[in-house]
């Protein structure tokens, strides 16, 4: 009977005190919580699918059309039927029909309305050319030069799978000869010949005392002439190699027949790479995917930027990056330990603390231009007046007074280090005070207890600034654009030649190229999906770095903050 | 959780200390001496401290003299005269906020680090004038070993929290280092606990292993004094026990001055102790004497619970 009473009183009750145990806030900070994580994985799962996808060989479907038109190519995108009847308004789809030199398209839509038939045709080939874009049609012949080596298409497509590589293999000589030894040898003449100069401005000073031709000069000037000769000789043996493998690619060319009778010879030495989508098992397309992959990340660009691989851009991302994060680790540590631990509390360091909160919040083409300003025209114009003056005058072009990878490197040093100095202080102001007090306790001095005490204790939290850092300098674009970044830049700033670094040379970077393949590419659409495996692949990246950097922080706070009691 | 012992004197104001001092007053009218100087000195008065003659006698490791201390222009220790003895574990004793840890930490000078500290008088240890100008402090500290009310072992292993002090002196041979952390550690009454772990970090231990550690670090570089400031007071009571028995084991071999809350603690640990209050020393004498016949009513007051 009791029990009948109190049910419906403790019902009200807690049907009243809701907002008293403070459910409509758990539910607010959850969903809250909840919609920005739905937003951040919706946004990166669609760029890794999208990203993921771009090299997966699609199948070449044929389309014949009502009034006898045919068409190969790949579905990108469906269209569904509006909900008007007017003709022109049904599903239709956008099909890569590629072949530009014979359509003038890259790409056309197709109602569904007016297809006769569509169908998988077996021996439809997609074809990745060195230049004017992808190729889709049907293997019809394999020559050399008068000589038919196969016809039919399985058969040529055998004696493709079989000459192929060869002929690739002596192209990438050929390339690699043109790119590296030539460019070796016309390095070794420009040194050269900067000498002599570099001699000429050296006399000129003493000449106006004595007034004959310096010695050094003279040397210079022979030196010279053996180097001149000597790359002569060795030019001449390099066109010969060149010579003797280009005449080996040169009579092996494709008849290839496109879907609507048209014909085109491709010499094979063009092709990148072909494919059967339509009669790949799945290994065999793993194998396609894989290969295409590959060569993304590990080859140049071609077609401006827009197929081809971006290792340049990789590499100069990365350079940059940690360039960046090795030059903003210690100042900012250092300037966030002055100003925390040495620096007397008051009007100044308060100042000095509001300017740089400030800083964090300066638009970063601020920093670009003042990088170009002072780094590049600044400091390279004086480095160049110094030590490359010879160039200056000979070839009126600056070494470093330009933008370059040091340059660049420098500017997003700027630009993160307020990020780096306010987590640092922070980290420091985190470190209890007690700590410090026992071992000035222990008779340790300021320095020590810093570096003994404060330092290792605070690095967790300094290491996430320095993540934050990262995360921000690599994907910036704007201040970049300024000081080093180019569209197209071969010459990686790290290699083989000596001095292996160079810091003045211009540099590739992928957020950059994200813009300039997706907003300033001439074949727009065909584009579109390497600007999603390029962004799939900077996220990658940075996450990477991230990744590195957050097990590095998870071994400190392992050994330097486990829990007390 | 640290402030343990602060509750019961965080709620106590001058007004609220002397009406209740005065509740207790008629019970304990057996002394002599006048009832109003708890009074007196919160009215800001001078009053004379009463030191017992015993603790004259014993031979000093640290003199403290006409010792004055402000925060800003807030005074917090008023003219402190005291002698600790050598060898012997002195406690001091009083409610909140009367000076103790200011006192404590003006012997190795840490006050020097609040920017607003301004002192007059001086202390001297072992002869040796700790405030003179030309002292250097980081050598003056390491004369000392201060343990804190709340553990404090720093971001390493229990080695390196251990040998702290000889290592920023720059002792690099493992042998002396190795030597000297087992001495401490035994002298900590820690070693039997942690020999088999010592290179793992000391923030693995237990809050009475950690507050051990810290005495082993204090008592590494061999101090002359050792300054305790209510090592107990974040304990657990078997921890506070351990801590307890080792005070005892330490007391003949090092000098030790304890800041204490608890009255217990400073009855069974120490030889001598010192009642403050307000900023001023009270009454000083042996540990029995001021538990059993203390010379002020206010004294009796304060040990036996009546304020406080």
């Amino acid at each position: 009977m009791t029990s009948d009473k109190q049910r419906p009183r403790r019902l009200r009750s807690t049907y009243s005190s809701l907002t008293a145990h403070g459910e409509p806030w758990v539910w607010l900070t959850g969903g809250a919580l909840a919609l920005a994580i739905a937003m951040i994985t919706g946004l990166l799962t669609f760029i890794a699918v999208r990203g993921a996808s771009t090299f997966w060989p699609a199948p070449l479907e044929l389309l014949e059309l009502s009034d006898g038109r045919r068409a190969l190519g790949e579905v990108s995108e469906r269209e569904a039927a509006r909900a008007t009847t007017e003709p022109g308004n049904g599903s239709r789809r956008l099909v890569r029909t590629a072949n530009f030199e014979l359509t003038g398209n890259h790409y056309e839509w197709f109602d569904d309305a007016a297809l006769a038939r569509v169908s998988l045709p077996e021996w439809a080939t997609a074809v990745d050319r060195l230049e004017g874009g992808r190729f889709h049609g049907f293997f019809a012949r394999l020559r050399h030069g008068e000589t038919v080596v196969a016809e039919g298409p399985a058969e040529t497509w055998k004696a493709f799978e079989k000459e192929h590589p060869l002929v690739r293999q002596r192209w990438r000589e050929t390339r690699r000869i043109d790119k590296h030894e030539r460019g070796q040898l016309q390095r070794q003449l420009r040194t050269a010949r900067l000498a002599v100069v570099q001699a000429g401005l050296d006399a000129g000073s003493a000449a106006a005392t004595s007034g004959s031709m310096p010695a050094a000069q003279a040397a210079a000037a022979a030196a010279e002439q053996a180097v001149i000769a000597r790359v002569h000789m060795q030019s001449l043996a390099l066109d010969e190699r060149t010579a003797r493998l280009r005449q080996e690619n040169e009579g092996w060319g494709l008849d290839v027949e496109t879907a609507d009778g048209g014909r085109k010879v491709i010499p094979l030495e063009e092709i990148v790479r072909a494919w059967q989508p339509n009669r790949l098992s799945i290994a065999g397309k793993l194998g396609v995917y894989t290969g295409r992959w590959g060569e993304f990340l590990a080859d140049d660009p071609r077609e401006a930027n827009s197929a081809g691989g971006v290792f340049p851009a990789i590499w100069g991302t990365v350079a940059m990056t940690l360039i960046m994060a090795v030059l903003v680790a210690p100042f900012g540590v250092l300037a966030a330990l002055y100003l925390r631990e040495y620096a007397t509390p008051g009007l100044v360091t308060t100042a000095v603390r509001i300017a740089i909160n400030n800083l964090a919040g300066v638009p970063s083409i601020v920093y670009g231009a003042f990088g170009l300003g002072f780094f590049c025209y600044g400091l390279g114009g004086g480095i160049d007046e110094l030590f490359f003056r010879a160039s200056l005058v000979a070839d009126k072009q600056p070494t470093f007074g330009t933008g370059g990878l040091l340059w660049a490197s420098r500017t997003l040093w700027l630009l993160t280090l307020p990020v780096v100095i306010v987590a640092t202080e922070e980290a420091l102001s985190s470190v209890p005070n007690s700590m410090r007090e026992g071992s000035y306790a222990c008779g340790a001095g300021k320095w020590q207890t810093i570096r003994r005490i404060v330092l290792p204790r605070a690095l967790p939290g300094i290491m996430t600034g320095l993540i934050l850092a990262m995360a921000r300098g690599a994907g910036e674009v704007a201040p970049l654009m300024l000081v080093g970044v180019k569209k197209l830049a071969l010459d990686l700033p790290i290699d083989g030649t000596f001095p292996f670094v160079h810091p003045e040379r211009e540099f590739m970077h992928l957020a950059y190229l994200i813009y300039d393949v997706g907003f300033q590419s001439p074949n727009s659409q065909a584009a579109k999906p390497m600007v999603f495996t390029i962004t799939f692949l900077l996220v990658t990246i940075i996450a990477l770095l991230n990744v590195a950097a957050i097990w590095i922080r998870s071994r400190l706070k392992r050994r330097y903050v486990a829990q007390q009691f | 959780m640290t402030e343990v012992p602060s509750i019961m004197a965080s709620s106590m104001n001058t007004r609220s200390e002397s009406k209740s001092f005065r509740g207790g007053a008629p019970e304990a009218a057996v002394t002599p001496v006048p009832s109003d100087r708890l009074l007196a000195v919160a009215a800001g008065r001078d009053v004379p401290s009463e030191v017992h003659p015993e603790v004259l006698e014993a031979p000093p490791v640290l003199e403290i003299d006409r010792f004055n201390l402000w925060y800003g222009s807030k005074q917090a220790l008023h003219g402190i005269t005291m002698p600790i003895p050598n060898n012997k574990v002195t406690a001091l004793i009083g409610p909140s906020g009367c000076g103790k840890s200011t006192l404590l930490r003006s012997v190795n000078r840490l006050n020097d680090l609040v920017q607003s500290v301004r002192i007059t008088g001086d202390m001297r240890l072992n002869g040796d004038s700790i405030y003179d100008p030309r002292m250097d402090v980081i050598e003056l500290r390491k004369r000392m070993g201060m343990v804190f009310q709340k553990p404090n072992p720093f971001p390493m292993s229990i080695y390196e929290n251990v040998v702290y002090a000889l290592r920023i002196d720059g002792e690099n041979s493992r042998g002396v280092l190795d030597e000297v952390c087992e001495l401490s550690l035994r002298g900590a009454a820690l070693w039997d606990e942690v020999k088999d772990r010592l290179h793992d970090s000391a923030l693995g231990l237990s809050g009475g292993q950690q507050q051990r550690l810290c005495i082993a670090r204090a008592i590494a570089a061999e101090p002359e004094v050792l300054l305790l400031d209510e090592p107990c007071s974040a304990l657990d009571p078997i921890a506070t026990g351990k801590v307890e028995e080792l005070i005892q084991e330490l007391r003949g071999r090092y000098s030790v001055l304890i800041v204490t809350h608890n009255m217990q603690q400073a009855s069974r640990t120490s030889d001598y102790t010192a009642f403050m209050y307000l900023g001023r020393l009270i009454e000083y004498g042996t540990t029995t004497s001021i538990f059993t016949k203390p010379i002020l009513r206010e004294t009796e007051a304060y040990v036996t619970g009546r304020f406080g």
